[in-house]
């Protein structure tokens, strides 16, 4: 395969040039209609929409369960809460309430994490509220490669599929194919391999985490990097398969701990009979702290994790047990 | 009613006040010492200004995203928002919000706010708070073009027309929603229009004529204090900035739109009105009225670089009250 650098904002965009061209009954929906997308598409194909998400994520439903494709872009997450209705009584149930009569394939698209000052409203990883509904599938890449390939298996999905993608990721570089290709949904990403220790690590600090591998190797530890990429389904699998070799396992999360998916990427691990009797130490998260994001750099610093922080849980893990 | 031409006086202080505040956080934003993201609110200072000149102290009002000016209509310290962009313990949320949310609960700032749309209902509730104390108190709240569009707007005018609450609506109509020109989501000229859907009066004026806000504003109020319920006003006006001030934003605004709204700038305008009034007003008076904004100015950066920033354990701070 020949493969060629693009950033991860720009595999967004082609995964959606890419699947708009491939079929005429997707369009898309947000409050800024994207300029190459009205030239290639024209304007009843890419709409620019009112400031009224909870009202065109609702049509996006119904255009979706009349035959439509709809790819929606909230802009950022914070902005989805105001379409909290439409998400979680309609969207998330609409196909099992309804006997699965109907298809609803759509894809709401929205930028997730911090470390931009943007304070509290514009600095939010929210994901866990979104995996506990059942009925959306949930992706979250962290690399170019990622985010072309799951956004396009979202788009050909019948469901719908949210797509978190990180702000702190959209300049990053990385090779994707030129051919057409695709990631399913459900299947993580063994980032780094390694043998003492394994790192389940989300979006922006699977970066930190493989920053965090090769200081780590200088002292002779080998860390194994593990991407889930998607967070509903969770590959179970292979996220187990990595802590029974390594035996000791630390989940880095941008979110706060509390009933996060690192909780439930934890609890997946020990409540598995194999994996726990795998683990020569405790489960240890790397998560944010449980307050909403300040502003100020001073703060917001100290909130979020980041390679250093991960180290200490490697080596917390290490000495444990 | 016409404002004094002391009141007038006052409010050019006020416009020329928020226009030197904003085009230096916008230089200190552009060089590093503001973090996040800054939205000016130049070019539309006569609408807060008037607004908030025909309010009491004890008035409250809400603000969104492009809240400087709000801010200081209502009779914020320049010191104390200077230091919150500058994210710095003195600051108004102690480096907690930055230039999107300053409050100031003590004189009836409720919040700049960055959720589109979102002050709307909070201020309504102001509003019933108002009435049920009785005593004439109103609430206010400026959104923009892009927020009328928000369900919030049309569930929180419906129930405070329901319940005459003393409130009062401000559109500040630029046309514009980040980059989304208002001709593509909404399909009337006058978005107050729809005040007849739900019962209540409106008014259109010329949002850079500070005098006509004022007039429209002292009216809805008067109306809202008697016990007559809410007004829309919407006020036509623009942005001479871009919709942020980060480097190398998009702005697909037409070049005559905006030159022929540059050429109409409130500032200049109301200088000229004053001008007129003989003897009112002369170019050294506003020469000497620029050079105390200018010390203030510079005096809240001074206050802003003075103040330390919040220690990181902070962050842990005022998440639940005692
Ligand atoms: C619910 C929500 N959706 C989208 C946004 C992103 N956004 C921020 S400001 C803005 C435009 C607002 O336009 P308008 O209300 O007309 O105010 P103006 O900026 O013109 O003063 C948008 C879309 C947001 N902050 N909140
Ligand atoms: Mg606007």
């Amino acid at each position: 395969m020949s493969m060629r650098e693009i950033s991860y904002g720009r595999a967004g965009m082609e995964a959606l040039v890419e699947e708009m061209r491939l079929d005429p009954k997707t369009l898309h929906l947000a409050t800024d209609a994207p300029p190459d997308l009205v030239e290639e598409f024209g304007a009843s194909r890419v709409r620019a929409t009112p400031i009224a998400e909870n009202a065109f994520t609702g049509i996006a439903i119904g255009a979706a369960g009349s035959g439509l494709r709809p790819i929606v872009n909230w802009s950022m997450v914070t902005f989805c809460f105001v379409a909290m209705d439409q998400i979680v009584n309609q969207a998330s149930k609409i196909h099992y309430m309804f006997g699965g009569q109907q298809t609803f394939p759509i894809v709401f698209r929205s930028s997730v994490g911090g470390g931009t000052s943007l304070a509290a409203q514009h600095s939010q990883s929210p994901y866990s509220m979104f995996m506990n509904l059942a009925g959306l599938k949930l992706i979250l890449p962290s690399t170019p490669y990622d985010m072309k390939g799951l956004l396009k298996s979202a788009i050909r999905d019948n469901n719908p599929v949210l797509s978190f993608e990180s702000t702190r990721l959209m300049g990053l570089k990385g090779e994707v194919p030129d051919e057409d290709y695709t990631v399913p949904i459900g299947v993580a990403d063994v980032k780094r391999e390694g043998s003492d220790v394994t790192v389940i690590a989300l979006a922006w600090l699977v970066h930190e985490a493989l920053a965090a591998a090769e200081e780590m190797d200088k002292e002779g530890v080998s860390v194994e990097v593990v991407d889930p990429r998607t967070l509903f389904p969770l590959d179970e699998e292979t996220m187990r398969a990595s802590v029974q070799k390594t035996g000791r396992v630390v989940i880095a999360d941008e979110a706060g701990p509390t009933a996060g998916a690192a909780a439930e990427i934890a609890a997946l691990l020990t409540e598995d009979p194999a994996t726990f009797k795998a683990l020569a130490a405790p489960p240890k998260r790397v998560c944010a702290l449980q307050v909403p994001i300040p502003y100020s750099p001073s703060m917001e610093n100290h909130v979020f994790p980041d390679r250093k922080r991960i180290i200490a849980g490697i080596r917390e893990v290490m000495a444990a047990g | 009613m016409t404002a004094s031409p002391e009141l007038q006086r006052q409010m050019l202080r006020q416009m020329q006040t928020i226009r030197r505040f904003e085009e230096r956080a916008s230089d200190d934003y552009r060089n590093g010492a503001i973090y996040g993201v800054v939205h000016c609110y130049i070019g539309e200072e006569a609408v807060a200004v008037g607004v908030c000149s025909a309010l009491d102290a004890s008035d409250q009002i809400i603000s969104n995203h492009r809240g400087h000016g709000h801010c200081i209509a209502k009779g914020a310290d320049l010191n104390r928002m200077m230091a919150e962009l500058y994210g710095r313990v003195d600051g108004y949320c102690k480096g907690k919000g930055g230039s999107m949310h300053i409050a100031d609960f003590a004189i009836g700032m409720l919040g700049a706010n960055g959720i589109v749309g979102g002050g709307l209902s909070i201020v309504t509730g102001a509003g019933l708070a108002a009435q049920m104390e009785g005593k004439g108190g109103v609430a206010v709240c400026f959104f923009g073009d892009g927020a009328s569009n928000a369900g919030s707007f049309h569930e929180s005018l419906n129930i405070a027309a329901s319940w005459k609450l003393p409130m009062l609506y401000v559109c500040e109509h630029n046309s514009w929603a980040a980059n989304t020109s208002s001709k593509m989501t909404h399909a009337a000229d006058n978005m107050s229009d729809r005040a007849a859907g739900y019962g209540i009066p409106s008014a259109v004026v010329d949002g850079n004529d500070v005098m006509a806000v004022y007039d429209a504003a002292v009216e809805a109020v008067a109306r809202a204090r008697a016990g007559e319920g809410p007004t829309l006003l919407e006020c036509k006006t623009y942005r001479h900035r871009a919709h942020t001030e980060r480097a190398g934003a998009v702005d697909p605004r037409p070049a005559e739109e905006i030159a022929s709204w540059m050429a109409r700038d409130p500032i200049p305008m109301l200088v000229d009105h004053l001008k007129q009034q003989q003897g009112q007003f002369s170019d050294k008076e506003f020469q000497a009225m620029d050079d105390e904004i200018m010390t203030a100015v510079e005096a809240s950066v001074a206050f802003a670089e003075a103040s330390p920033f919040p220690a990181p354990e902070a962050a842990l701070e005022d998440v639940f009250a005692d």
